[in-house]
């Protein structure tokens, strides 16, 4: 009997996918919605947009989108000040920033969710240290760190992969550790410990499970704002270099010619807004769907 | 048994101030830029160059220049800054007033707003309007402030140019001012142009930082009314024949209040820390801006020093709140 109880955690029954999609509801589709296009436009960049993003053409540069007076049918969204075509730039630029939203996040939420998880499960020196730790890092404005993180490692895409994650691991450290202590306290963590599971076992088979709508939520959060710190560092001039396209580097040329183009800059800036609105809905929505107690 | 959580809050301050010292110490000195190229003149011998450094103490090891700055520090005095050739100290006294006035401002701002949406929100409950505020709400919170400040730049500054863009104060308006708290001195002094113009220099930069920190005092205060609107001695009241607006006014609020600042209070530490950029975007002279040139210029001191300020303040804030709440908590006062 013991032996099957302990086989594995209890998996959800088919049906309640269905019923935690509804739970989700409107956020969860329309947050779902503006991701799946982001990635699939991230993915397919080189197939769908009309230009190649680095292709310059000086004799039409600062050209308005097609819909405005003076703009071209051949560049929709317009072109920047080297005549690249904006609409071209975007699309690779959800590339980039689809990069470090998913590789960021990921990193970020292994070496959070491993500390907060030791720091959680087996408290004294461990918990000390990592409580510390957080608190040291909650002294820091997060926006100045990662600025000198980056000027430290240097311009570049690891550079502001490395910012994120080194940031940003508090986030999920904090709320795994408070949470695998609450689920620690209660009778089924108990039960785990007295069918003879080590702890070890009881955190993987047991409290992890339990973890995981916690954990699915603050990554699509975080995938927000990796892409904004993206932004940032692209701003402040650390980030990606030379032709690799970014929505942060579309920012800040646009910035210095936002008297004659504003377009060039507000166009960027739309991409994010959606991006980062999406990540937050999903994440919202996923919440609603995943999370147990609103289940019963 | 609050005294001693009290306590024991100060006294991890020290260890926490040391650990964000040491990091941004550690942190410094394998940036690959060398401080010191970027001031000498061309043509500098290396003899010159070798002075400069010892003059800097950047010829030590590091754990000895560690040491030195830590003793310096404990003193008060925060060192040169290189690319300014300044005192640190001074340079951040300069110009910290100009971000606290501007936070200041965000803040008040902040609280008006939301608590206004917070209000009507709890006034529409259980209506459509009540799902559209909510829903734009949530819009303004998931859009941080650097956004706000490049969109506000784009609408009020560049497409509809009403508000200026950039700086604190009109340079032709520029009077000697006795401290750094130039809205504050202008004020008591009874400069009121200087004060409108400074008004009108921060009301896009408070605006952008003020925005998501109200659209969260909004989330916050609306579900802490909710509650409190569903608790016995509101529906009591109601059965008294008091209409809702008294209710929400004299009963409602005033215990929906302690909950929300507990929860939004830390969140202050972001809406500082939100300075740094927008700061930069609309040139404000304020120690974020300062923040981000030290960087770019390598000024290890300027970016310790700036680094320890945001720290303290940070520290201060959390403190401040818990505070606060305490003593507005009528059940915490007498522990």
């Amino acid at each position: 009997m013991a032996d099957l109880v302990l086989s594995g955690p209890i998996t959800a029954a088919p049906s309640r996918w269905r019923s935690a999609v509804a739970r989700g509801g409107a956020r969860l589709w329309a947050g779902g919605l503006i991701v799946a296009l982001l990635l699939l436009i991230a993915l397919f960049a080189p197939v769908i947009a009309p230009h190649d993003p680095a292709e310059q053409d000086l004799m039409s540069a600062q050209l308005p989108p097609a819909f405005m007076r003076g703009g071209e049918a051949a560049f929709p969204l317009g072109t920047d000040s080297l005549g690249r075509c904006v609409l071209s730039r975007l699309m690779y630029s959800a590339r980039t920033a689809v990069a470090v939203a998913l590789i960021a996040s990921a990193l970020a939420a292994l070496i959070g969710i491993a500390l907060g998880l030791i720091a959680g499960a087996f408290g004294g020196l461990s918990d000390q240290l990592v409580s510390r730790m957080i608190d040291v890092w909650m002294a820091f404005p997060p926006v100045l760190l990662s600025i000198v993180l980056a000027a430290v490692i240097g311009a570049g895409l690891t550079s502001v992969i490395a910012a994120i994650v080194v940031v940003d691991w508090t986030r999920f450290a904090r709320i795994v550790r408070a949470e695998t202590q609450a689920q620690l306290a209660r009778d089924y963590a108990a039960a785990a410990r007295v069918l003879g599971l080590t702890r070890a076992q009881a955190l993987r088979l047991e409290i992890l499970p339990n973890l995981i709508p916690l954990i699915v939520t603050l990554l699509a959060v975080e995938m927000g704002i990796a892409i904004l710190v993206e932004v940032i560092l692209s701003f402040v001039g650390i980030s990606v270099t030379g032709d690799t396209a970014s929505w942060g580097g579309m920012i800040t040329e646009g910035r210095q010619i936002v008297y004659q183009a504003p377009w060039i800059m507000a166009l960027p800036i739309a991409a994010v807004i959606v991006s980062v609105i999406g990540f937050n809905l999903f994440g919202d929505g996923l919440r609603a769907a995943l999370d147990p107690v609103q289940r019963r | 048994m609050r005294w001693s959580a009290l306590l024991k809050r100060l006294a991890l301050i020290p260890p926490t101030l040391l650990g964000v010292g040491a990091i941004v110490f550690v942190l410094l000195r394998v940036v690959p830029g060398d401080p010191i190229a970027m001031m000498i003149p061309p043509g500098a011998s290396p003899a010159d160059i070798a002075r400069l450094r010892a003059l800097y103490g950047l010829d030590q090891p590091l754990l000895s220049q560690f040491i030195t700055w830590l003793g310096q520090v404990a003193s008060g005095d925060f060192g040169r800054s290189i690319s300014l050739r300044q005192q640190v100290f001074e340079l951040v006294g300069a110009r910290l007033p100009a971000t606290l006035e501007l936070a200041a401002l965000s803040v008040v701002l902040a609280l008006l707003m939301g608590t206004a949406v917070a209000l009507v929100g709890s006034l529409l409950r259980g209506t459509r309007a009540e799902w559209l505020l909510d829903t734009a709400n949530g819009f303004f919170l998931a859009i941080p402030d650097f956004l706000w400040a490049l969109i506000l730049l784009l609408g009020f500054g560049v497409l509809l140019p009403l508000l200026p863009i950039s700086g604190r104060l009109d340079p032709q308006l520029a009077i000697a001012f006795r401290t750094h708290f130039y809205l504050v001195e202008s004020l008591l002094t009874l400069r009121l142009d200087i004060a409108a113009d400074l008004l009108r220099h921060m009301l896009l930069p408070s605006l952008a930082l003020a925005l998501p920190f109200a659209a969260l005092v909004a989330r916050l205060l609306k579900a802490q009314l909710a509650e409190a609107e569903d608790q016995d001695y509101a529906q009591i009241a109601r059965t008294r024949g008091f209409s809702r607006t008294t209710i929400l006014q004299r009963e409602v609020f005033p215990n929906a209040l302690i909950p929300t600042v507990a929860l939004s209070g830390v969140q202050v530490t972001l809406l500082l820390g939100g300075t740094v950029l927008v700061e930069r975007i609309f040139s404000y002279e304020g120690i974020g801006n300062m923040a981000i040139d030290a960087v770019i210029n390598r000024d290890f001191p300027l970016i310790q020093g700036l680094i320890l300020t945001f720290a303290v303040l940070f520290i201060a804030l959390n403190l401040a709140v818990d505070l606060l709440v305490a003593l507005l908590d009528p059940r915490l006062r007498h522990g």
